[in-house]
């Protein structure tokens, strides 16, 4: 198939591939670190995850309708300012979600996953109510659309770039929160051993609020960088969860680093393949190479060891 | 035997006879034959219900994925049918007579090798269990011999879902993608769409699940059961008594799956086709609903939680179909908020008392049946 | 509850005299009725126990308004029920009021196939307007056939079908594809195509006739052809592939949520559609697409199909403000919305043709049936069932609009079953 091209053409349409696996990546681990965070600090699996993340674009969408109409010169960095309200919305709302609903359900980890379950039905449905059924067009800066031409062939989508920016600062910071804080140190050991982490004073309830809320939050900065590059609609979060559990199921579901691992593993599967395939085969030949592996080592990539 | 253990198998033939007499003779009274077929359909999801009963309210194994099993029972149905249904004289306009429809759309030219052996009814039977329980099998082998379970388990098996409706609807050729198989007429020469024949599958089905119930108590009540309580509660002690653990985990998740394969197969028959809509993950996850509303311990609530789910749903969308996601969605929570055990628990501890009170019978004592999570079986 | 005692008697009584009144008056109208040469007397038109009276004709809405399709399916909602209420403000058919029950089909095909029943059986309605995908169609043909009903499909669609039960007023794959690939082939000079679609019946029996009329009868080449899974989001590798191929179109079939994910990436890859190299052309983004793509995504992509909402001809401008004036000023119009508003107009054409409800009597009266005041123009019923209708090429604007820049001059003849392109 390359035998009428020249290898400059190659060499550039080889970097673009590389680069276009790059932000397949950062997206996966975008869409992931919130429920792995969730799931390997609290054991709750939040169904709701997707419809966190529709919350985050909805946000993303009414701030932009509102800097168009009230102050079309700030419009530019409008998508900042809305990926701020993201975090917050999707956190506060994932913080009450948790002190009405998960914190009763701690000892019985599977109803969490049937509770969710009803809540993300009750969200869609909410969404659908509130913006209608249609898809909703969300308008982005002119300047965050196009791309950066650095030869004839090789052009760098700026939409790219930024999702892959957006992924590093989250997760640096999600490392800095969880490894240097005095946060993290408490939520590590709320994870390790509950009962020991109360008796030394730590406040487990609070813990578990936060760290549930972190999650959502992220879900939300994942749904408001995803503006860029998909559909906003009642149902989109539908879209990503299939990916989104398969990375952290892949991972080994308790581990961050494992969640990484596994992000890049698949995205860089799927990319590869669907260069040389077609993109439906090498889904497929994706998805069943993560079962396949998933079947010989079904506790996922990495594991982390801890006494029970 | 202790003697609570023998009063509860008593409460439970008396409940299975409730049931037998309400679906054999109640519904088919008092319902129109177009609802009666409805509830043909729900009774076909009761059959996974009851799989999840079993799995999760005893062996404490949650699958979300246990619309795979319904999925694959369904299709081997539907494939016997098809095949049956597209003769040479039915399809030749085709460019291929003799294949299914979807096939020559998709410019296949011969029929896939796979899909021969189901020319033959007796081997459809066979496949419509043996092909679910066989990949439950290789699914519980993989999970159990490694010991995960729980909520790992929940969503692996919710990631397979996933992966095989992608599977289905991408290879649209072999298997109908996204349509599903279609348009399906005869069984044996039998038209399964009149309305006498779906009184009469109505009813097949209606016995097969009562049969299917009564094989389950069979299962709960003989020691292998109480084996499997006893390591939903503490596995490790079940595991250092020298039992084979994932042995017993890996029968009961492929007693499921077979259940469910039947409960697919029947579904075929009386909707006259199977889509890929039945693999993924929501049917997966509402059929755990209808589970955990019947009782997730109780494999007679199991059958009521699946009929009135569904009624609801089908009653609620008809008037309100905005409304009924709001409902659904605020059923999962209150389910597992209020009710963790469902219609059942809501019987033993509110009708059942009132019953005894009216009856007089002071000699009988109460006691948890069954019991949920909360009353474990085995004594700290 | 004394004050409700006391109020109790006087309103009864009131009651009382309102249902005599009401009673009189239905009387009144009935009379008028019978000596209305317009209204025959039910039992003439309705001789197979529908849901008809002296006054009423009951019929069926079908779509998803919940779920992942409520949100292409909702402006076909739209259109049946405007076309209703327009048909009952003439004084509708057959001197019958129309009245639609309408039912949820949950992006579900199995409860699609429950509630058509539901519709036919328990409700014996008249006629269905219904249905989207394919799928849902596929799940609910064998019921209506079974059951005796008309069902209504306002989508574009892969062919391949044709049922006397059906009336198919969106274009079948050959008319939408065949007209849009010989304008880009004479007019723009393309020469190389690559064909992407997502993966399912649709997009691929649309590529596969692409494919055949480019290759065999433009003797042109088509330089690769891809297929993606639904709600699939992710579109750089392909891009990639066709920024290596460079070929003149590219010919996408890609559908909803994916859409938008295609057409941003696009852009965002340095594809500037309007410099039209590649040329992008579509067979599947409608107005009602674009609201969620965003105009200024799409700007310069070409579409074919036989309904855009800029049409310019007298029905399209009245369709548009009585659309605009039900549902609100920010609606958009799509083809499939266009074609679902045909299918009440069509049924009620059919039933005056043939003075009857009577289904068979419909099957029988619909082919040949023209309407002169469709949007789109003038539209006639084949006797396979489906729609002659002329196809349009429309050019896309920043504002999320069309811009008609070629219209065939003659109606395209539907071709359900097309020889030489199976």
């Amino acid at each position: 198939m390359f035998a009428d091209y020249s290898w400059s053409e190659l060499g550039s349409i080889f970097a673009m591939q590389g680069f276009a696996g790059l932000v397949l990546f950062s997206v996966f681990v975008l869409m992931a670190l919130g429920l792995a965070i969730i799931f390997g600090q609290m054991g709750v699996i939040n169904m709701a995850h997707g419809e966190f993340m529709i919350l985050g674009a909805y946000v993303t969408y009414m701030c932009s309708n509102f800097f168009q109409s009230a102050a079309p010169a700030l419009m530019p960095i409008s998508f900042f300012v809305a990926m701020v309200l993201a975090f917050f919305a999707s956190g506060a709302l994932g913080m009450l979600v948790e002190m009405g609903l998960i914190r009763f359900l701690y000892k019985r980890p599977l109803d969490t996953l049937l509770a969710t379950w009803g809540l993300s039905l009750i969200l869609q449905q909410a969404y659908r109510t509130i913006f209608g059924a249609r898809e909703v067009g969300v308008t982005l800066p002119e300047w965050m659309m196009g791309s950066l031409p650095l030869t004839d062939i090789i052009e760098i989508p700026i939409n790219g770039l930024i999702v892959m920016a957006i992924t590093l600062a989250i997760t640096v910071a999600v490392a800095v929160v969880m490894f240097r804080s005095r946060f993290g140190a408490k939520v590590r050991a709320v994870v390790q051993n509950r009962q020991m982490a109360g008796a030394v004073g730590i406040d487990t309830e609070k813990v578990d609020r936060l760290t549930f809320g972190l999650g959502c939050g992220i879900a939300g900065v994942a749904g408001s960088a995803f503006t860029m590059i998909g559909s906003t609609g009642p149902s989109s979060g539908q879209l990503y969860i299939v990916d989104t559990f398969l990375v952290v199921v892949f991972g080994g579901a308790t581990s961050l680093i494992g969640t990484v691992a596994s992000a890049f593993t698949i995205s860089q599967a799927q990319s590869t393949l669907e260069f040389f395939l077609s993109g439906s085969m090498a889904k497929v030949l994706t998805l069943l190479t993560v079962v396949g592996i998933l079947m010989l080592r079904p506790q996922g990539l990495f594991v982390l060891k801890v006494r029970r | 035997m202790t003697p609570p253990f023998h009063a509860a198998r008593k409460t439970e033939l008396f409940g299975f006879l409730v049931l037998a007499a309400f679906v054999l003779l109640v519904l088919p009274g008092v319902v129109d034959p177009f609802r009666l077929n409805l509830v043909g359909k729900y009774l076909t999801y009761a059959f996974v219900a009851v799989g999840l009963v079993l799995c999760w309210g005893s062996a404490g194994i949650l699958s979300l994925g246990q619309g795979i099993f319904f999925g694959l029972g369904g299709y081997c149905m539907a494939m016997f049918l098809k095949l049956e249904a597209s003769t040479p004289e039915a399809t030749k306009i085709q460019s291929t007579p003799g294949i299914p429809d979807f096939m020559d759309w998709n410019q296949l030219t011969a029929l896939p090798a796979f899909w021969e052996p189901f020319h033959s009814l007796a081997f459809t039977i066979v496949a419509i269990v043996a092909v679910p329980a066989a990949l439950a099998f290789v699914i519980g082998f993989a999970m159990f011999t490694r010991r995960v379970g729980g909520v790992y388990f929940a969503i692996i098996t919710q990631a397979i879902a996933a992966i095989l409706t992608i599977l289905i609807i991408g290879q649209q050729g072999y298997t109908g993608g996204v349509n599903g198989i279609t348009d399906l007429r005869t069984l044996l020469g039998w038209d399964i769409r009149t309305d006498s024949a779906k009184t009469i599958l109505y009813f097949v089905n209606a016995f097969l699940l009562l049969g299917v119930i009564a094989l389950s108590i069979a299962v709960r009540s003989s020691k292998l059961g109480r084996i499997l309580v006893a390591l939903r509660d503490k596995e490790d002690r079940v595991r250092f008594s020298g039992y084979d653990v994932a042995a017993f985990k890996i029968f009961v998740f492929c007693f499921a799956a077979a259940i469910s394969g039947i409960g697919g197969a029947m579904f075929t028959l009386q909707v006259g086709f199977m889509s890929p809509s039945f693999v993924g993950i929501v049917p997966s996850i509402e059929m755990v609903i209808f589970c955990a509303v019947g009782g997730r311990n109780s494999l007679i609530g199991a059958v009521y939680g699946t009929l009135l789910v569904n009624w609801g749903k089908t009653t609620f969308s008809e008037s309100f179909p905005e409304l009924w996601l709001f409902a659904m969605g605020g059923l999962f929570i209150a389910v597992v908020m209020a009710f963790p055990n469902g219609l059942a628990g809501i019987y033993k501890s509110y009708v059942q008392p009132l019953f005894a009170r009216i009856v007089v019978r002071p000699a009988h004592r109460r006691r948890p049946v069954g019991g949920g999570k909360t009353t474990p079986a085995i004594a700290e | 509850m004394k004050t409700n005692d006391k109020g109790g008697a006087p309103r009864s009584m009131l009651r009382r005299k309102l249902m005599i009144g009401s009673a009189a008056l239905a009387l009144g109208l009935a009379a008028a009725g019978v000596g209305h040469a317009q209204t025959p007397p039910t039992g003439e038109v309705n001789t197979t126990g529908l849901a008809v009276t002296d006054d009423v004709v009951k019929v069926g809405i079908l779509h998803s308004i919940t779920g992942t399709m409520a949100i292409s399916e909702t402006g076909s909602v739209q259109a049946e029920k405007l076309a209703i209420k327009q048909i009952n403000d003439m004084g509708g058919v057959l001197g019958r009021k129309i009245e639609f029950i309408q039912e949820d089909g949950a992006s579900d095909w199995p409860t699609f196939a429950e509630k058509a029943k539901k519709l036919l059986v328990e409700d014996k309605v008249a006629a269905v307007f219904g249905c989207w995908t394919s799928a849902s169609r596929k799940a609910v043909l064998p019921v209506f056939e079974q059951y005796n009903g008309m069902l209504y499909y306002p989508t574009f669609y892969e062919g391949l079908e044709q049922s006397p039960n059906v009336i198919y007023t969106g274009q079948e794959a050959t008319q939408q594809i065949i007209a849009g690939l010989d304008w880009v082939a004479k007019e723009k000079g393309a020469k190389t195509f690559y064909l992407l679609g997502s993966d399912y019946i649709w997009p691929r029996t649309s590529n596969k006739i692409a494919r055949k009329h480019i290759e065999d009868h433009l003797g042109l080449k088509v330089v690769g052809e891809e297929y993606y899974p639904l709600g699939h989001t992710q579109f750089n590798s392909v891009i990639n592939k066709i920024k290596l191929k460079k070929p003149d179109v590219i010919y996408a079939i890609v559908v909803g949520g994916s859409n938008v994910a295609f057409y941003k990436q696009l852009k965002a890859a340095g594809i500037d559609m309007t410099k039209e190299k590649p040329l992008v052309m579509t067979i599947s983004v409608t107005e009602d697409e674009i609201r969620g793509i965003g105009g200024e995504n799409i700007e310069g992509a070409y579409a074919t199909m036989k309904y855009f909402q800029s049409l310019d001809n007298d029905n399209n401008k009245k369709f548009v403000a009585a659309f605009k004036n039900m549902w609100g000023e920010d609606m958009v119009i799509g083809d499939v919305t266009q074609a679902a508003y045909e299918g009440p107009w069509l049924w009620k054409a059919a039933v005056e043709k043939a003075g009857s409800f009577d289904i068979d009597k419909i099957k029988e009266a619909s082919p040949g049936i023209e309407l002169t005041t469709a949007p789109e123009g003038y539209v006639r019923i084949h006797e396979n069932h489906h729609l002659w209708s002329k196809t349009r090429v429309g050019h896309a604007k920043s504002d999320g609009q069309y811009e008609v820049v070629y219209e065939t001059k003659e109606l395209m003849e539907p071709d359900p079953f097309p020889e030489g392109y199976q």
